[in-house]
């Protein structure tokens, strides 16, 4: 018998053929509770006051400004014919842009298999909600009389006018609210089991009454995973269409209109590429440190770190053929306006921001073509901050160096942002992190539950989750 | 009143996925009715061991998806050809087209909600007072513990049979749980 059994054992794979383990060094099920949950249980760091003084410090800037602009009006902004869209407008587009890498990760990712996604899901997914909040500031600043805001919406007042459904800055009216609404239910619905285990865990009443609250009950039944596991998958089949439909109706707040250098086809796909591109950026900007600090290495391994860039890399050079397309269709038209547009770009008076952007998003980003540079945290958290800085300028470009030299050159303007502009824009970073690090500090960053589920101890055909050997069934 | 607490049924405790798997289709074949396993994670595969039929979830998102479209061509029409038409360059007051990318945008937000909605309600959460939830070991089912819950209430159910059937698929505590 032993001898039948020996015969039938499985001959392992090579070593360098092995596949490189989700959490390192074989790490169990309550090892991955303690790890993750003992975050937020912890006492509260010294840095984390730090961080979180300063954020607030900062989002009180943006707060203060906006209610200067509110009181003083657009004026107060470097706004000034021809260049009528400026900072807010790129700075809309730039955090809207961030936000796409956390549906990625968690909707089109999860639809692909990709089991790696869940140690970086919930974080991203949260960089997301953030980023679409300070996002959303800026188009409700940018009307000028923002009292009015409200019009935008196809709400009745007493004019008894409705909203003019065939503009696309309405269609993104609804892009970016159903955008922000469905990232709060699918990272609230995959909080659900997590906030069960804070709640089993928690030592105070206190705690224990929060966490059960909104853990609405959850007791982990097979019976309701099974619902559970259905919705998540709906959630993230509802999730892709919405997170390519969002980017490119932004990008048609561009390409519909009649402007050399916005009036192009290639802007939708062009344009959800970028965005992905730039939030992993962000995703690597904001893990890297974060898996140090919060000494979770074993959980974002270098094998995801890895992953990340070369998503980076292949979104970054989709974005670089987007670049030469353009470049290439504004000469093949024969347009000379569209002609023009594209050489103002490069040469005119915001070169330095057209090569900026070249060199940021494309060039650089090369460099994680070698396995050496991937695997140097120091190399891809400085490169993750040149694509953050790289997709900025993309936005600048697009905007300000089309519209400042329009079709009438007595009308050329030389758009300069004020110091209203540039503060309200670090403060919305102050906003971004204070929600981050309250995130931090009260849910898990991690998906625990679903963590769990892509480790060998949780398959019950292999021998860590107990499998007999030879067993089969 | 003191009455005397009912029993809601037997927790019996489990220290790995497959063995939890193996006792539930045993539990399938048995043909009990009202049991549950309860586990930190969803286990592949365990829909099948317990003998579970496809959700149901997806009915309440379709049904939300088509609530959405349905209000935002609607919506649209209504707004912009009906009661507040506003003429641009002879385009048609209202056309699916300019219409679309909205409720396609509604199509989405409905179905979401359907889909979350959906499952608590088939759960039949939220529900925060529940006998597990009391039972002193049971918090381990969001760590590390599989645990597999016959209720009282199952037909087939019998005290001490029972006990000995899960003691016999290899659970390392067999405990009585209270209502």
């Amino acid at each position: 018998m032993a001898e039948a059994i020996d015969h039938l054992r499985i001959v392992p794979p090579p070593r360098e053929l092995e596949r490189v383990p989700l959490v390192a060094n074989q790490r169990g099920l309550g090892w991955l509770s303690d790890a993750i949950a003992g975050i937020a249980e912890r006492k509260t760091p010294t840095w984390w006051w730090v961080a979180f003084g300063i954020s607030v410090v900062l989002m009180s800037v943006c707060f203060s400004l906006i209610l200067y602009l509110m009181s003083t009006g657009v004026g107060v902004w470097g706004l000034g014919h021809p260049v009528m869209w400026g900072w807010a407008i790129v700075n809309f587009v730039w955090w809207i842009g961030i936000g796409h890498a956390g549906t990625l990760i968690s909707a089109i990712l999860f639809l692909l298999r990709q089991r790696w996604r869940t140690a970086v899901n919930r974080a991203a997914e949260a960089m997301t909600i953030f980023a679409v909040m300070c996002a959303g500031i800026y188009p409700v600043i940018h009307i000028g009389r923002i009292w009015y805001g409200w019009w935008l919406l196809p709400f009745p007042n007493s004019n008894s006018i409705w909203p003019q459904f065939r503009s696309p800055l309405m269609w993104d009216v609804f892009a970016v609210s159903t955008y922000f609404t469905v990232s709060v239910l699918f990272w609230y619905m995959g909080l659900i089991p997590d906030l069960a285990v804070m709640r089993d865990r928690s030592k105070s009443r206190l705690r224990q009454a929060l966490y059960g609250f909104f853990a609405l009950g959850w007791t982990g039944s097979n019976r309701h995973w099974s619902n559970y596991e259905r919705a998540y998958l709906i959630l993230a089949g509802l999730s892709t269409p919405l997170v390519l439909s969002v980017h490119s109706i932004v990008s048609l707040d561009f390409a519909v209109s009649q402007l050399p250098g916005w009036h192009t086809t290639i802007f939708p796909p062009y344009f959800v590429a970028g965005a992905v591109f730039s939030g992993f950026g962000m995703v690597l900007t904001l893990l890297i440190p974060i898996r140090k600090i919060c000494k979770l290495e074993e959980v974002i391994t270098m094998k995801h770190i890895e992953v990340m860039c070369k998503v980076t890399l292949a979104t970054g050079s989709i974005v670089g053929y987007a670049y030469t397309m353009e470049v290439f269709i504004a000469w093949y038209s024969g347009n000379a306006f569209e002609r023009f547009a594209f050489w103002n770009r490069a040469f005119g008076p915001y070169w330095w921001a057209y090569w900026t952007m070249l060199s940021c998003n494309v060039f650089i980003p090369q460099l994680f073509w070698f396995r050496k540079v991937r695997r140097n945290l120091y190399a891809v958290f400085i490169i993750s901050i040149c694509v953050n800085i790289g997709m900025w300028f993309e936005r600048f470009v697009i905007i300000v160096t089309s519209l400042n030299r329009e079709f009438l050159p007595s009308n050329w303007n030389y758009y300069i942002p004020t110091w209203v502009d540039i503060c309200t824009f670090i403060g919305t970073f102050g906003l971004f992190f204070t929600f981050f690090l309250l995130f931090m500090r009260f849910v898990p960053i991690v998906a625990i539950a679903e963590v769990k589920g892509v480790t060998p101890q949780a398959d019950p055909h292999h021998p860590l989750g107990g499998a007999k050997l030879g067993g089969g069934h | 009143m003191t009455a005397t607490p009912t029993r809601y049924g037997l927790v019996a405790e489990f220290e790995t996925p497959a063995a939890t798997m193996h006792a539930a289709a045993r539990l399938r074949d048995e043909g009990f009715q009202h049991w549950d396993v309860f586990t930190p994670y969803p286990v592949h595969g365990m829909d099948k061991a317990m003998g579970l039929k496809s959700s149901k979830v997806g009915w309440f998102s379709f049904l939300g998806g088509v609530t959405g479209y349905t209000t935002g061509m609607l919506m649209i029409w209504f707004m912009n050809k009906l009661d507040y038409p506003i003429p641009v360059g002879g385009k048609p007051l209202f056309s699916p087209f300019s219409a679309f990318p909205p409720s396609y945008e509604l199509t989405i937000l409905f179905g979401s909600f359907g889909a979350l909605l959906g499952m608590l309600f088939l759960n039949r959460l939220p529900r925060l007072h529940h006998p597990l939830l009391k039972h002193r070991r049971f918090a381990l089912a969001s760590h590390d513990r599989f645990f597999i819950v016959v209720e009282t209430s199952d037909p087939r159910y019998r005290e001490g049979e029972t006990r000995t059937l899960l003691e016999s698929l290899g659970s390392t505590q067999v405990e009585p749980v209270e209502e």
